[in-house]
């Protein structure tokens, strides 16, 4: 069993990061710990997808004199889908941190369930 | 922590114990903490289990190190040029998906644009009206009473005491209404430290970023990260020096046409390997030798627009959500 | 090699759980740059680079900054918006 979790041991921490940003998510009142908590999901989403490529004793995808031969390098393709994906997931957190400024001109609190409560009597 | 419980309580902590003042019933919020719970562990639980069927990490025959990633590897060098070939990948072979990501960058930037700007932010005395129009009236009709207002400027000075600068912001408060509260109520104050920093620390931020940018196809980095490098740079100035002197080199008009320019080069750029490459004809842009800067036909290029993209939509979202407007 | 990488996958669950346990929103920030760094020290060990540098600039840097400029703002429309319409 040990072994087995020594194999995955990227994978089942990018689980447990995903499942602690997703309590986050449910738990958390505040609005930016909920925010927190999606971008902590974000990172272990790409953690689990870069470390698909990775192969162990192997160096950067960066051609060194000339060498271009594929037992040198690891997989490049996850690394670039994760690139643009951090990129992505910092505007997610503009625009939500923007919508959490409206919400908070308008009702002065950052728990979501006293706004949308707030919302409902006017 | 004592809770004052008068009817001004103390900004900091409302904002921090929410839960206590809303009003959803008990019963609601048992359940549904039971239920999310339950969901979790499940979904924990789920995961695990799929994680243990999946192979190991760094196995050499991982199904996904396929004939794709071969490819790559091997005909990356000679086809796209770059010796990178993380970047080679992002910005030719898949140079379109790249295109979509800036595109996504600049929407991003114009809906939080829309979305901090429709209050106006803090000055600009036109949208203060549709904001929520009670809240602005009942601002007026505090103006009068003036006593109370006259209590609520001791209130903020005694509870938050965070020194001189803040009540004398606040005295600035008093003779301005809440639309007209021009732009220096948000102004950093002049703090020399950070100034000096500043001016020793900027000049080697943008080199570093441009460095980064410029060698996206030789060394690790390229226009994300460096365009990133960059917009921090900027943030940093913008937060030492205020306003009026990033306004200079970093206005609205600018941003719009850097923007605006590098996304319709990249079009162009890409546009033109479409038709070459859709009539098999033969791209005229040299490769260069690899490992040289001018080397590997359109990516430099490429990259320089992604940076310049990613580097205005970080400084304007700072400064979106510092002021309300870029 | 393992051994490092062990260490920082236990800091880097060490900082998300704290980062949402905290009283403050304040220090969860804090925290979560630091979760942002562990992260991009991690990407260097799996060999992307490219990952690191724009994690490190992007993840520590700019959302860290986004999310000052956020409390920040909230103060200013508390401080501004405290003579408006007053608490429910």
């Amino acid at each position: 069993m040990l072994e087995l979790i020594h194999d995955n041991i990227n994978d089942l921490v990018s689980v447990l990061l995903f499942v602690i940003g997703f309590a986050d998510l449910l738990f958390q009142k505040n609005m930016i710990k909920k925010i927190i908590g999606l971008n902590i999901m974000d990172t272990a989403v790409y953690l689990l997808l870069a470390s698909q490529g990775y192969i162990a004793g192997r160096t950067a995808p960066i051609v060194v004199d000339g060498i271009t031969s594929t037992e040198a390098y690891i997989n490049p393709i996850p690394s670039g889908l994760v690139l643009t994906g951090i990129v992505v997931s910092v505007s997610v957190t503009a625009l939500m941190l923007s919508m959490t400024i409206r919400m908070y001109k308008k009702y002065h609190s950052l728990d979501l369930d006293y706004c949308l409560l707030k919302s409902r009597e006017e | 922590m004592k809770k004052t419980n008068g009817k001004k309580l103390n900004k900091r902590n409302v904002k921090e114990n929410i839960s206590s003042k809303n009003g959803l019933s008990k019963r609601f919020e048992s359940t549904y903490r039971v239920l999310s719970a339950i969901m979790i562990v499940l979904l924990l639980g789920m995961l695990v289990v799929m994680i243990l069927g999946m192979p190991p990490i760094g196995y050499a025959q991982n199904p996904d190190n396929n004939e794709v990633a071969a490819r790559y590897i091997e005909s990356g060098l000679k086809e796209t040029g770059a010796v990178n070939i993380v970047s080679g990948m992002i910005l030719d072979y898949r140079a379109f998906d790249t295109f979509g990501e800036s595109c996504v960058l600049f929407v991003a930037t114009i809906c939080v644009t829309i979305m901090l700007r429709m209050d106006g932010g803090a000055n600009s005395s036109k949208a203060g009206e549709d904001e929520n129009p009670e809240a602005v009236t009942a601002l007026k009709k505090k103006e009068d009473e003036d006593t109370d207002y006259e209590d609520g400027i001791t209130a903020i000075k005694t509870r938050t005491g965070r020194g001189v600068s803040r009540s004398r912001r606040v005295e600035h408060l008093k003779s301005h209404t809440f639309e007209n509260v021009d732009s220096s109520f948000f102004e950093p104050e002049h703090d020399t430290i950070l100034q000096k920093c500043a001016k020793f620390i900027i000049p080697i931020i943008l080199v570093f970023g441009v460095y980064i940018v410029l060698n996206g196809h030789l060394s690790p980095g390229g226009g994300f990260s460096g365009g990133a490098v960059i917009g921090a740079g900027f943030i940093l100035y913008l937060s030492a020096f205020g306003f009026e002197d990033t306004e200079r080199f970093m206005n609205a008009k600018v941003i719009k046409w850097v923007t605006f320019g590098a996304l319709l080069v990249y079009c162009l750029a890409k546009s033109y390997s479409f038709f070459t490459g859709a009539n098999h004809l033969e791209s005229g842009i040299p490769l260069g030798t690899p490992g040289a800067i001018l080397s590997s036909g359109l990516i430099l290029i490429l990259n320089i627009c992604v940076g310049m993209v990613v580097a205005c939509t970080m400084y304007s979202f700072y400064a979106l959500v510092r002021r309300g407007r870029i | 090699m393992d051994i490092i990488e062990m260490i920082l996958f236990l800091l880097l669950i060490v900082c998300a759980i704290t980062a949402s346990l905290t009283k403050s929103t304040l220090s969860a920030i804090v925290i979560f740059g630091a979760y942002s760094l562990i992260m991009s020290i991690i990407w260097v060990l799996m060999e992307s680079p490219d990952l690191a540098i724009t994690e490190a600039a992007v993840g520590a840097g700019v959302t860290s900054i986004l999310f000052y400029a956020t409390l920040k703002k909230l103060d200013q429309i508390d401080m501004s918006g405290e003579t408006g319409n007053g608490k429910a």
